[in-house]
């Protein structure tokens, strides 16, 4: 039974997608591309992910182990050398924010609206009405050179989510904030797809986070990356990152990198 | 209003001092009046001839403003035909360079031949010299956008045409008055060249041809000087105007360059 945000979310003019999403599924995919200098780089080599409907499927390892490689798979913008990716339409949030300057708050969060052929007033309605649940009120026509950090990455995942997509690629969306914002962005997030479910991959290097939004955890090798852990999060949310199991899995998790590193 | 006086009070001293400045080595050196006029020769020549400078002034601020838009325009479609397609910026870039070598004069005669001996020849001249500042730099902020961004529309299912509409056109308009501006500093000397270089029928040919071309002559030497300031005014005025249409038409650009002009 979709809530009265979740058909909000939906755009008017595409089908709408079952609440939950589709199955995300990579099968020993792998992608090498050619370095400036035309030596050949193996960004991935033999990676096989899943993820069921509605999971949030966190990837974590070093930089440069083609995780952002990874979701461009994911959202269709490169295609493997070799293995299958099956998976529902994908909507990508970049690392940075990518906010257009010209564009207020309102009409940035708005903008697949318009894409998708929504008259601006429309687009702004719509977006409008979940600025108050994202925190953001007040901001609405605010340029983005006028908000915080944290306010960018909100406006940047409003955006993301009203694309209307049932799956979401993540890409370190909270990597470029200081500690005590990026903790507040993380249980925002957390609150965020509680009230929103979709499938979402979220690509990060900070482990804690992982295992606090995550229902699972794939620790990458430095590149070519390769699936070296695969961990199970099932502890009860709301997690703080000093729960006992949130610091014994995060313990797991840093030492499967480490392994991965030494490999 | 008190505040954009106080903005303009620099500018007014430093042109009273170099006036002041003028005044006084015309009368010490004893410099004769048709070789460098006195600035009160100037003024007296500016009144006493005010009816004619006016009437001349008119039509060229006419061919500025016209030459402009046309140079704007070509510019502007030039620049999004050269961004969209890497065939024609192999082909087109390279001329337009080599168009902003071509002499004026010489092609003057044949623009007439063309076009006849009415304004739009002359247009064509200033055109020719001011939409090259205008592609450069709208070329430039076409592909100024983060190459991350086309990407991110891909997957928002933007087509070609969103993200040039949404992305491309907006972060390459601050480029474009930019260019415009430039464009502008030599349109009114573009003016100037193409009064001179075309012939014309009509009855005031504008403050080129008609006042300023006689001071080579040593004829009437104040009287050019004084449509020469009169020129220099009409810039000052229209790049101003520019800057005012900026800061309606791209706000964002002026407030991250911390302009406060």
């Amino acid at each position: 039974m979709p809530t009265e945000l979740q058909s909000r979310l939906q755009p008017a003019s595409r089908p709408v997608v079952a609440a939950r999403g589709a199955d995300v599924a990579l099968e020993h995919v792998s992608r090498s591309y050619r370095s400036g200098d035309g030596a050949e780089v193996r960004a991935l080599a033999d990676v096989s992910l899943h993820a069921a409907g509605g999971e949030l499927l966190a990837v974590v390892g070093p930089s440069g182990c083609g995780k952002s490689t990874l979701l461009e798979l994911i959202c269709g913008l490169q295609s493997p050398d070799g293995g299958s990716i099956a998976c529902p339409p994908a909507v990508l949030m970049p690392q940075r924010d990518l906010l257009l300057p010209w564009l207020s708050a309102l009409d940035n969060a708005g903008l697949a609206l318009r894409i998708a052929g929504l008259s601006r007033a429309q687009a702004r309605a719509r977006a409008g009405a979940l600025f108050a649940e994202l925190g953001l009120d007040g901001f609405q026509r605010a340029r983005p050179s006028e908000l915080s950090g944290g306010m960018r990455q909100r406006v940047a995942f409003l955006r993301t989510l009203l694309a209307g997509k049932p799956l979401l690629c993540l890409d370190e969306p909270f990597g470029a904030l200081d500690a005590i914002t990026r903790g507040e962005m993380q249980a925002w997030l957390a609150g965020a797809l509680a009230r929103e479910p979709r499938t979402v991959v979220l690509v990060t290097h900070d482990v804690e986070e992982a295992i606090l939004l995550a229902d699972r955890v794939a620790v990458l090798s430095p590149r070519p990356g390769r699936v070296t852990a695969q961990l199970e999060v099932e502890i009860e949310r709301p997690r703080a990152r000093t729960d006992a199991e949130v610091v014994a899995l995060r313990e797991r998790a840093l030492s499967a990198l480490a392994m991965g590193a030494s490999a | 209003m008190r505040r954009s006086l106080r903005g303009a009070l620099p500018a007014a001293l430093l042109a009273a001092g170099l006036l002041g400045a003028w005044e006084l080595y015309v009368d010490a050196a004893g410099v004769e009046e048709d070789l460098l006029p006195a600035p009160h020769a100037v003024a007296s020549a500016l009144w006493d001839n005010r009816g004619l400078v006016w009437s001349n002034f008119t039509v060229t601020a006419e061919q500025v403003v016209l030459g402009l838009t046309l140079a704007l325009a070509c510019g502007l479609a030039l620049a999004v035909a050269i961004h969209l397609s890497p065939l024609l910026r192999r082909a087109v870039y390279p001329l337009a360079v080599g168009s902003q070598a071509v002499p004026i004069p010489v092609i003057g005669v044949l623009l007439v031949f063309w076009w006849g001996f009415g304004v739009f020849p002359k247009l064509v001249v200033i055109a020719l010299i001011c939409f090259f500042p205008v592609l450069v730099t709208t070329v430039d902020g076409l592909a100024s956008v983060d190459p991350e961004q086309p990407k991110l529309l891909r997957t928002l299912d933007a087509s070609r045409w969103q993200a040039f509409r949404f992305a491309e056109l907006p972060a390459a308009l601050p480029a474009a008055l930019s260019g415009a501006r430039i464009a502008l500093a030599v349109g009114v000397i573009g003016a100037f060249i193409a009064e001179t270089s075309t012939p014309t029928t009509s009855a005031y040919s504008g403050l080129g041809r008609e006042i300023i071309s006689d001071a080579g002559s040593g004829l009437q030497t104040p009287r050019a000087y004084a449509a020469t300031v009169v020129l220099f005014a009409f810039a000052i005025a229209c790049f101003y105007a520019l800057a005012l249409a900026e800061r309606r038409l791209a706000p964002w650009a002026v407030q991250s360059r911390g302009d406060t002009r």
